[in-house]
C-alpha cells in the first residue's frame, strides 16, 4: 500500500496525543496529578495539540476536505466514521478534564471523573483507528489480530514517553513515569516483533489462481497487463518495498523506536535533574522518528489482493 | 446510508463473462470508457493522455493470463470490472454514505456529491473495481450502465451495459442472476460459472465461465488416422503416370 505521509503523520501524532491523554486520565483517577498550573497547561496543550495536528493532517489526503464533516454520518457500518465521531467526542471529556485540572486542581472529583472518561475515549479512538486497517480483508498484513494491540501499545508507549518528558521538564514529582515508559516500550516492542514474525510466515488464502479461478488449468501467470503505464490501482495499492530495504528499516525502527528510547528513559530515571529532562527529550525525539519509520513500513509492507491481477503473489517481495 | 439494505428485492443484476470465448480485443473496455465518459459518472478523467505517463479512470480492464504449462497450458483473456457483490465491504467502509448498494437490483454505486475522496473503499475492494479520479477528487466505479439498462429512450435491445452491447464474440451476458430461470442463470448452471476469490466472502454477483476443456492431442491423432486411406492409382500413363512413379519411390 502507498505510504501516504499525511496518514503516517496522523496515526503517529494522534496516537502519541491520545496516549498522553490516556495516561493523564489514569494519573488523575489515582489522584496523583500535581496541582501545578503551568504543568497542567503544558500537558493539555501537548496532548490535544498532537491529537489536533494529527486529525488535521488526516484531512490533507482527502479529495474533498471541505466535505470531511460528512464522514461523521456512517458510524453504524464504517470504522473510519466511528473514528471521526470518537475523536470529536473525546474533546468533550478532555476539555472538561483540562479545565478541571487547570482551574481547580488535579485531585478533585471533577478532574478524576473527566480524566477517566478522557482515558476511555482516547482508548476507543485508537481502537477505531486500528480497526480501519484491521477490518480490510484484501490486505492480509492488516487484517490480523496483531494490528489493534500494536496500535494501542504504540500509542501507550509514545504517550508514556511524552508524560515522562513533561514530568522531567517541569521537575514534577509524578511517580513512576520512567518505569511506566520503560515497561510500555518493552510491551510495544514485543507486539511489533510478534507482528513482523506473523506477517513473514502467514499462509495467505488468495493467489493468482483464486483471483482468476483458472487454477484448475495450472499455475497462473500474467502474460499481458491491461495497460502500459501504472494506473491508480498500481500507484495506490501496488507499492512495493524490496525485502532487503524492509529488513534495514525494521532494524532502524527497532533501534530508534524502542532500544534507544529505553536506554535514554532508564538514564533519565536514574540521573534526575537536567540530565533527566535532556535524556527524556531525546527519548521522545528518537521514539517519534522510530515510530514514523514503523508506520511507513506498516503501509509499505502491506500487500493488496488487487496486485494478484498484475502478476504478483502475496507474501513475496524481491 | 452505507449499511447494506435490509429489505432486498429478488433482482440481482450482473454480468456473466465467458473466458472461453473472450478474445482479448479490449472493445468492452473501450466502449465502457466511451459511454461512461458522457454518462452519469462523467467525466472519466485522463491525465497526461499524450505524455510520458498517461493514466486515467477506466471501469473495465482486460488482463491476459497464461494458465498451466505445456500441451495443457492456455492463454486466457480476462476482463475485470465491478462484480456488484452481495457483501460489498467497499460500501460498508464508506464514512460518508456516498457508496451504496441498491435494494431493488443490487447495483453498487457512488454518489459523487457526497464522496470525500478518502479512497478507503478502493482499499476494501479485493478486485480493484474502484478507481480514484484525481481531477474530480472522488471515487468512480462501474455503474452497470444504469443510464442504459433502464433508459427508455434507447431501443429495448440496446438496454444492456456498453461492454455487453459491443462485445464482438458475445463473451459478455447481462441479466438477472437472482432469477434461476433467467438466461444468465442457466448459462452459469450449465457451464459451471464461478466466483472470483470466494475466500474473501464478498459473494460477487458477476460470474465467470471457465474455458472449455481442450480436445486433447490423443483424440486429435485418432481422428486423423481414422480417415479412410486414398485409393491406389493404377496404370496411368503419360504425365500422371510419371508423377505417380516419382511419388511412389
Amino acid at each position: 500500500m502507498h505510504p501516504a505521509l499525511s496518514v503516517i503523520v496522523f496515526t503517529t501524532l494522534s496516537g502519541a496525543g491520545y496516549g498522553l491523554l490516556g495516561w493523564l486520565g489514569v494519573y488523575a483517577a489515582a489522584g496523583l496529578l500535581p496541582p501545578d498550573r503551568p504543568f497542567a497547561i503544558a500537558a493539555m496543550l501537548l496532548a490535544l495539540g498532537a491529537v489536533t495536528a494529527g486529525l488535521l493532517s488526516s484531512t490533507l489526503h482527502l479529495g474533498h476536505p471541505e466535505r470531511a464533516w460528512r464522514a461523521l454520518s456512517q458510524w453504524r457500518s464504517s470504522w473510519l466514521s466511528r473514528e471521526g465521531v470518537a475523536s470529536l467526542v473525546t474533546y468533550l471529556p478532555a476539555l472538561a478534564f483540562g479545565a478541571a485540572w487547570i482551574l481547580d486542581d488535579g485531585t478533585g472529583a471533577p478532574a478524576r471523573i473527566s480524566g477517566v472518561l478522557a482515558t476511555l475515549c482516547a482508548v476507543l479512538t485508537v481502537v477505531c483507528t486500528a480497526y480501519i486497517y484491521r477490518s480490510l480483508k484484501p490486505v492480509p498484513r492488516w487484517c490480523n489480530a496483531w494490528v489493534v494491540p500494536n496500535y494501542l501499545a504504540l500509542a501507550a508507549m509514545t504517550g508514556a514517553l511524552l508524560l515522562a518528558l513533561l514530568a522531567d521538564g517541569f521537575a514534577q514529582p509524578l511517580p513512576a513515569t520512567h518505569v511506566l515508559a520503560a515497561a510500555a516500550i518493552v510491551i510495544a516492542l514485543m507486539g511489533k516483533l510478534g507482528y513482523w514474525r506473523f506477517i513473514d510466515s502467514a499462509r495467505l488464502a488468495s493467489t493468482p489462481e483464486s483471483a482468476t479461478g483458472l487454477g484448475g488449468l495450472g499455475a497462473v501467470r500474467l502474460f499481458e497487463a491491461p495497460h502500459t503505464s501504472d494506473n491508480y490501482l498500481m500507484k495506490e495499492m501496488g507499492f512495493r518495498i524490496a525485502r532487503k530495504h524492509a529488513r534495514k528499516l525494521r532494524i532502524l525502527a527497532v533501534v530508534l523506536g524502542f532500544v534507544l528510547p529505553f536506554v535514554l528513559i532508564a538514564t533519565a530515571g536514574i540521573a534526575g535533574g537536567v540530565i533527566a529532562a535532556a535524556a527524556s527529550l531525546l527519548a521522545v525525539a528518537s521514539a517519534l522518528i522510530g515510530i514514523l519509520t514503523e508506520r511507513w513500513l506498516f503501509f509499505a509492507e502491506a500487500q493488496h489482493t488487487v496486485t494478484l491481477y498484475y502478476g504478483r503473489r502475496l507474501g513475496m517481495e524481491n | 446510508m452505507t449499511s447494506l439494505p435490509q429489505q432486498r428485492g429478488d433482482k440481482r443484476l450482473g454480468l456473466v463473462i465467458d473466458l472461453d470465448v473472450c478474445v482479448g480485443c479490449h472493445a468492452c473496455a473501450v466502449n465502457c470508457k466511451e459511454w461512461n465518459a458522457g454518462g452519469v459518472a462523467a467525466p472519466l478523467t485522463d491525465l497526461d493522455p499524450y505524455g510520458k505517463d498517461p493514466h486515467g479512470v477506466w471501469f473495465n480492464r482486460v488482463h491476459t493470463f497464461e494458465a498451466g504449462t505445456g500441451a495443457s497450458g492456455r492463454t486466457v483473456h480476462f476482463p475485470r470490472s465491478c462484480l456488484h457483490c452481495e457483501e460489498p465491504a467497499c460500501v460498508t467502509v464508506c464514512p460518508t454514505g456516498a457508496s451504496y448498494k441498491r435494494a431493488e437490483d443490487g447495483i453498487v454505486l457512488v454518489n459523487e456529491d457526497l464522496c470525500i475522496g478518502c479512497k478507503l473503499c478502493s482499499w476494501a475492494c479485493p478486485y480493484g473495481a474502484r478507481e480514484y479520479d484525481d481531477d474530480a477528487g472522488v471515487m468512480k466505479k462501474c455503474t452497470l450502465c444504469i443510464d442504459r439498462i433502464y433508459n427508455e429512450n434507447l431501443r429495448a435491445e440496446e438496454r444492456v451495459p456498453a461492454c455487453v452491447a459491443t462485445c464482438p464474440t458475445s463473451a459478455r451476458s447481462f441479466g438477472d442472476l437472482g432469477d434461476p430461470q433467467s438466461a444468465v442463470s442457466t448459462l452459469v448452471r450449465e457451464r459451471g460459472g464461478y466466483d472470483l476469490m470466494p475466500e474473501m466472502e464478498y459473494r460477487p454477483t458477476n460470474k465467470y465461465l471457465p474455458p472449455r476443456p481442450r480436445r486433447d492431442a490423443a483424440d486429435a491423432g485418432a481422428a486423423a488416422s481414422a480417415a479412410p486411406p486414398l485409393e491406389p492409382v493404377s496404370g496411368a500413363g503419360g504425365l500422371l503416370g510419371f508423377i505417380d512413379r516419382l511419388l511412389s519411390d
